[in-house]
């Protein structure tokens, strides 16, 4: 059987973490919704671990590996305390915007 | 098929982990026991997290001794570093806790909400900063990273009645994510060239490692991002945006908190990343570093000269001082130059010495700010508040010069002893450019504390209540007063504690 010739290498990995990094910090740049923004940290903090995953099974290391659990981890305590924080602003206003807060400034 | 009877941990030292460990009791129990029972009398709060701070302190110098002895060495399999750079910054982390969780205890009865959560999260952050200063692997450098930012995100955004507060919380949160998400990018990228994340195995991969083009360039961009992300965290110009909103929205015990604990940890541990793992790219790092700095000074001193709020003031001049300790840092990237450790052993007095004049600072801006009315609509505190206050309280305003008059580096301060000690570390290994920006900056911030002073002793009073300062806050301005001069007056104290600084395991 012929086989195609379009064997995912590492490489392939790491461009795709690249460009979902990319993703991420234009996110955080140009979106205004704290929650959005968050996410998109998220999706960069998950893309770090893409590459970890692939270099690790490039390098033959298991330590790559195992540091992905630690981020994951790291990431859901982020989750935690960040919506802590944009719920207890949520309390006292209807709407969310980047924009709005912009009480402190000089 | 059952290895794991094969299976043993790393040896753990845990005399020489303890000082995170009488953290982390006091922070359980905080939690555990406060939240079980009611109220605490006699601000018990407070005393147990100083308590925590000062045990912790104690067992610092005892390993200090031990150190100076036996050697630095290296903890858990590699993780954590033992050296005397790592605890002269734990010592300091340790004292700016103590006294910040007093300011604390009177800002919190004040607002009438003297609850256990927040010295919990004073002591958590200790946790994570100390881990940050000793870490000897970028990962764990990592988790303290995040150990200690997620609870500053939370003490940024703890006055829940004030919208300020929460809109600091949150500016903060999002930033550090994103510096955060950069650090871990950057180690990824390192770890993919060098097949390690140990700081030792880093520098003896890139040392032995002959570079492929493209390879060189991955290495680079990791140690760039990783440079990035302490670049936010310590808020060096141009990644400094959010210092001057956090520092005025925070409630101001915290802001004292934020620029001691958090300021130092990410320098020190940026130090020990740069100076452990990548000597043999000084050249590279060494040339941005000297951007950063002298980009860091400028800006920090020149637009603190044109803020009319305290606490932005502060901010501002809390950038120029990151700057200031950048200047050790360039100076250890010389590594031609015999002097290279001089940088060092500058940048680690310097930050024991700035640890103690930011909180007592900050310790008057709160007592100062603490009279409701003194403060605007944004909690926050206007030139106007300090007005007269030599006249009205004649002592705070006093304590409040000479902590002023230290910011400013003044001869005769421990200001003067921190500066000097990292412009002459940049003289001696020949970084001239870099010394007399420094010098010209120093001159530019002091005019930021002669407003102050100005406002304090030549303007009359704007109103006729005078400010009371609480006995605790008392202690904690005392004691960062007595740090000042004291080690102003006799630096040899301070100065030759620091023959073996520069000695960091694994170097």
């Amino acid at each position: 059987m012929m086989a195609l010739s379009l064997v995912p290498t590492a490489s392939w990995y790491l461009v795709l973490s690249a460009v979902l990094f990319g993703i991420g910090t234009l996110g955080v740049l140009v979106r205004r919704n704290p929650l959005v923004m968050f996410m998109c940290i998220e999706l960069m903090l998950n893309a770090v671990n893409l590459s970890f995953v692939a270099l690790a099974r490039e390098l033959g290391d298991i330590n790559g590996q195992t540091i992905v659990f630690f981020v994951m981890v790291v990431a859901a305590a982020e989750v935690v305390v960040g919506l802590g924080i944009i719920v207890s602003i949520m309390r006292n206003r209807s709407t969310l915007t980047a924009d709005d807060l912009a009480g402190l400034k000089g | 098929m059952n290895d794991l009877s094969n299976f043993f941990g790393p040896a753990v030292d845990w005399l020489a982990i303890s000082p995170l460990l009488s953290l982390l009791a006091g922070a359980l129990t905080l939690l555990l026991v406060g939240s079980l029972t009611g109220q605490w009398p006699w601000r018990l709060y407070a005393h147990l997290t100083a308590l925590s701070a000062v045990i912790a302190i104690a067992i610092s110098i005892r390993l200090w001794g031990d150190v100076g002895t036996n050697g630095a060495r290296l903890l858990i399999g590699g993780a954590l570093a033992l050296d005397q750079f790592a605890l002269f910054a734990a010592i300091a982390i340790c004292l700016a806790i103590a006294l910040v969780s007093y300011l604390t205890s009177d800002y919190l009865n004040r607002e009438g909400v003297d609850l256990p959560e927040i010295y919990a999260l004073y002591l958590t952050a200790g946790i994570g900063a100390l881990v940050m200063i000793a870490s000897n692997d970028l990962v764990v450098l990592f988790l303290g990273l995040e150990t200690l930012g997620l609870s500053l995100y939370l003490l940024a955004a703890s006055n829940r009645r004030q919208v300020s507060s929460q809109e600091a919380g949150l500016k903060y949160f999002i930033l550090g994510g994103f510096a955060s998400a950069f650090f871990l990018y950057g180690v990824a990228l390192v770890y993919g060239v060098t097949g390690s994340t140990r700081l030792i195995n880093l520098n003896a991969a890139l040392t032995s490692y002959i570079p492929v083009p493209r390879n060189d360039a991955v290495l680079l961009i990791g140690i760039g991002m990783i440079l990035i992300g302490f670049a936010f965290k310590v808020s060096l110009v141009p990644f400094q945006a959010w210092t001057p909103d956090v520092y005025q929205g925070a409630p101001t015990p915290t802001t004292a908190f934020v620029a001691s604990v958090g300021k130092i940890a990410a320098l020190v541990a940026l130090v020990r990343v740069f100076v452990v793992a990548f000597p043999s790219r000084s050249d590279d790092w060494g040339t941005i570093v000297f951007v950063l700095s002298a980009l860091t000074l400028v800006v920090g001193s020149v637009v603190a000269v044109v803020q009319t709020n305290v606490k932005r003031m502060l901010a501002y001049s809390s950038i120029s001082h990151a700057g200031f300790i950048l200047v050790g840092l360039e100076a250890a990237s010389h590594r031609a130059s015999a002097n290279v450790d001089d940088g060092l052993v500058g940048v680690a007095v310097y930050v024991v010495l700035y640890a103690a004049m930011v909180v007592g600072t900050f310790g008057v801006v709160t007592v100062v700010t603490s009279d409701q009315a003194n403060s605007d609509a944004s909690g926050s505190a206007s030139l106007d508040s300090f007005k007269g206050l030599a006249k009205s309280q004649p002592l705070l305003g006093l304590a409040m010069t000479v902590l002023l008059l230290a910011q400013a580096g003044m001869p005769l301060t421990s200001g003067f002893v921190a500066k000097f000690g990292v412009i002459q570390a940049a003289v001696a290994v020949g970084s001239y450019e870099l010394a007399v920006i420094a010098m010209v900056c120093a001159v530019i911030a002091a005019f930021v504390y002669l407003r102050i002073m100005v406002s304090m002793w030549l303007a009359d009073p704007s109103d006729s209540t005078t400010v009371k300062v609480p006995p605790l806050s008392r202690i904690s301005i005392a004691v960062a007063v007595a740090v000042t001069l004291v080690t102003g007056f006799l630096p040899s104290l301070i100065l030759d504690l620091g023959s073996n600084l520069a000695e960091l395991a694994s170097k």
